[in-house]
């Protein structure tokens, strides 16, 4: 079929394209502007729209305004680090969740599969037991995120298969021995104090959160998640397979390294503030490609919003639909683990 | 532009699979790889595209060694279309086309809307605008290989190298995708293909080579190199060439196996 277009045409096809992903991204951000402001009253002192608009005007034009100091506590102490804590690392582990399919071609790969998560896990595990403080768990968890992901990647590469599957399983064993590892510790840990302390992180949680954990975190999520945006276009082209990715121009090999330190830097450091949260780098990005597409040019952007989108409703349900906190990690999985199972039914495929 | 292959021996874990090929292709011109399967022809694609380094023997683009150019370097110069080829998403063919224009941008960079006017321009060119919007995973074989010339055109390259484009494809989408090669060469540019169809050669080929068992067996003009001799060398087999001489094709032979 010969189809001529002429030049206004071809700009109108694009322009037709273009609104109809802008009106998603419109919606995407719309829904993460209710849910973040509406999470601000959920919880176990419930606050109203109208609290939260006094509190605002309080604290930016009326300073004579007069209200209770609670509202103020809930509010900047309570309420704020967590919600920003959720669509920190909601956002990053989806995000990277999305790095880790793209280069290794897998749609099911994500931060677990590489043993990225247990690593940190193991490492953040350690420092509890020798009571490290704040920083010494944040440092251990980045420390062996790194090196479980190097030494999948390192014995991967020495497997003369294909490259992307041979990861996939080794990230696997990596991960399998550094569960085990973890295990180990929680055997010998104190069963009165060290042993329920790591065991209620490991199941991923946002309560306690401080704005001083936050700040911490902010800076190295908000570094990766950055790098990872600009190399948008690269992870698509590196998706297509080394050789052919190659023959595009892409050098490889760096490019792929440089995208696994962000993406295991986003996790490791997600990991250290909330513990173990999973599903959410497995389930989000293949939400979001039946939503944009699988050009990670929106693609990338898109997981991003809503990975914040879906942790902050959870952490939400999470402290306001429960008369107890129910962890985090426990209910990522009963939301993910149905969800996924549908989405493989109706093929992401199609 | 002019690419020149001197003695090169390819092959993995320098084991080698093809041996001293030494040709040589001009602007414009097309050079078509006759062998059976598993002679060599694909390791040598990969080789001139670096993707291996070649065991010996020099492989230059306008005199210049091309074995110190990094991969964009390459990508900027060399066209590459691999055989029966289908990514792990769904990405639409537009975005496929768009791949073409990755060695002309930056690291840190997405394609811009001049980028992709460049993209439609080669769809259009191909008469494939209205595939833009399927996904690449979904279209027809056929579809697919004239996607991926028209990445090829986007990318910009003076010489393109196809790995039997022709493979699984029925007779329409043969000719419809050998007379755009024939165009392409027409426009100025070097094409290398592999094709397992003596035929395609008379029809196209400036030049041949014919590779079997790790040898070059001929190499030269395709009406020198293309005779009942060499084919039956080639392919082990008994056949025929019958002239059928028309207006466009003066010199077309039909290659006729198992006759006496």
């Amino acid at each position: 079929m010969d189809i001529k277009i002429n030049e206004t045409n071809n700009k109108n096809l694009m322009s037709i394209r273009h609104t109809h992903i802008k009106k998603k991204f419109t919606f995407l951000t719309t829904i993460f502007a209710i849910v973040f402001v509406t999470s601000f009253t959920v919880g176990r002192y419930p606050l109203t729209i109208k609290q939260l608009l006094d509190f605002l005007i309080f604290r930016f034009f009326d300073v004579s305004k007069d209200l209770p100091d609670v509202i103020e506590t809930v509010i900047m102490n309570l309420r704020l680090p967590r919600i920003l804590a959720a669509v920190l690392v909601g956002s990053s582990l989806a995000a990277s969740g999305a790095a880790y399919q793209g280069i290794f071609k897998n749609p099911l790969a994500s931060p677990d599969v590489l043993g990225a998560s247990a690593g940190a896990a193991f490492g953040a595990s350690l420092a509890i037991y020798f009571s490290f403080n704040h920083y010494g768990i944040q440092l251990l968890a980045f420390i062996f995120g790194i090196v479980s992901v190097m030494l999948a990647f390192t014995i991967s590469q020495r497997i003369r298969t294909d490259s992307a599957v041979a990861l996939v399983l080794t990230g696997m064993l990596v991960g399998t021995l550094f569960s085990s590892a973890i295990s180990l510790i929680k055997y010998v840990a104190d069963p009165f104090d060290k042993l329920p302390a790591i065991t209620f992180w490991l199941m991923g949680s946002l309560s306690g959160m401080s704005i001083r954990s936050v700040k911490f975190a902010c800076i190295p999520i908000l570094i990766s998640l950055t790098v990872l945006y600009f190399m948008r276009w690269q992870i698509n082209v590196l998706s297509l397979g080394d050789e052919e990715a190659k023959t595009l121009g892409v050098n490889t090999e760096r490019l792929r390294l440089i995208i696994i330190i962000c993406s295991t830097i986003l996790t490791a450091t997600s990991v250290c503030i909330s513990g173990v949260i999973g599903w959410i780098g497995l389930v989000i990005p293949n939400l979001a490609r039946l939503l944009v597409g699988s050009n990670y040019v929106y693609l990338l952007p898109a997981t991003m919003v809503m990975g914040g989108t879906f942790l902050l409703v959870v952490d939400c349900v999470s402290r306001g639909l429960f008369p107890v906190e129910v962890p985090l990690g426990i209910l990522t999985a009963f939301i993910g683990a149905p969800f996924f199972i549908i989405l493989l039914y109706k093929g992401w495929r199609e | 532009m002019r690419l020149n292959l001197d003695e090169v021996t390819v092959g993995y874990k320098r084991v080698p699979v093809l041996k001293d090929v030494s040709c040589s292709l001009n602007a414009g011109e097309v050079l078509c790889i006759l062998g059976p399967n598993g002679s060599g022809k694909t390791t040598l694609f990969k080789t001139i595209m670096k993707l291996k380094q070649p065991i010996t023997g020099v492989i230059s683009i306008d005199g210049d060694d091309i074995s110190s150019w990094p991969f964009d370097k390459i990508a900027g110069n060399i066209g590459y279309i691999p055989q029966n080829y289908i990514p792990v998403f769904p990405y639409m063919a537009l975005e496929m086309v768009l791949m073409g224009r990755t060695p002309r941008l930056g690291m840190w960079s997405i394609p811009k809307a001049k980028d992709i006017e460049v993209a439609m321009e080669s769809m259009r060119t191909l008469n494939i605008l209205h595939l833009k919007d399927k996904a690449f995973t979904k279209i027809s074989g056929g579809e697919r290989q004239l996607v991926l010339i028209a990445r090829a055109i986007a990318q910009r390259t003076k010489l393109l190298i196809m790995d039997e484009p022709t493979n699984n494809l029925d007779f329409g989408n043969q000719a419809l995708i050998l007379n755009q090669i024939k165009k392409l060469s027409q426009k100025g540019m070097a094409v290398i293909m592999a094709t397992h169809v003596p035929e395609h050669a008379f029809l196209y080929a400036d030049k041949v080579l014919m590779v079997k068992d790790g040898d070059v067996l001929a190499y030269g003009k395709s009406k020198d190199v293309l005779s009942e001799e060499n084919l039956i060398k080639l392919y082990g087999v008994n056949l025929k060439l019958m002239p059928v001489a028309s207006d466009k094709y003066p010199s077309f032979k039909v290659c006729i196996p198992g006759v006496v």
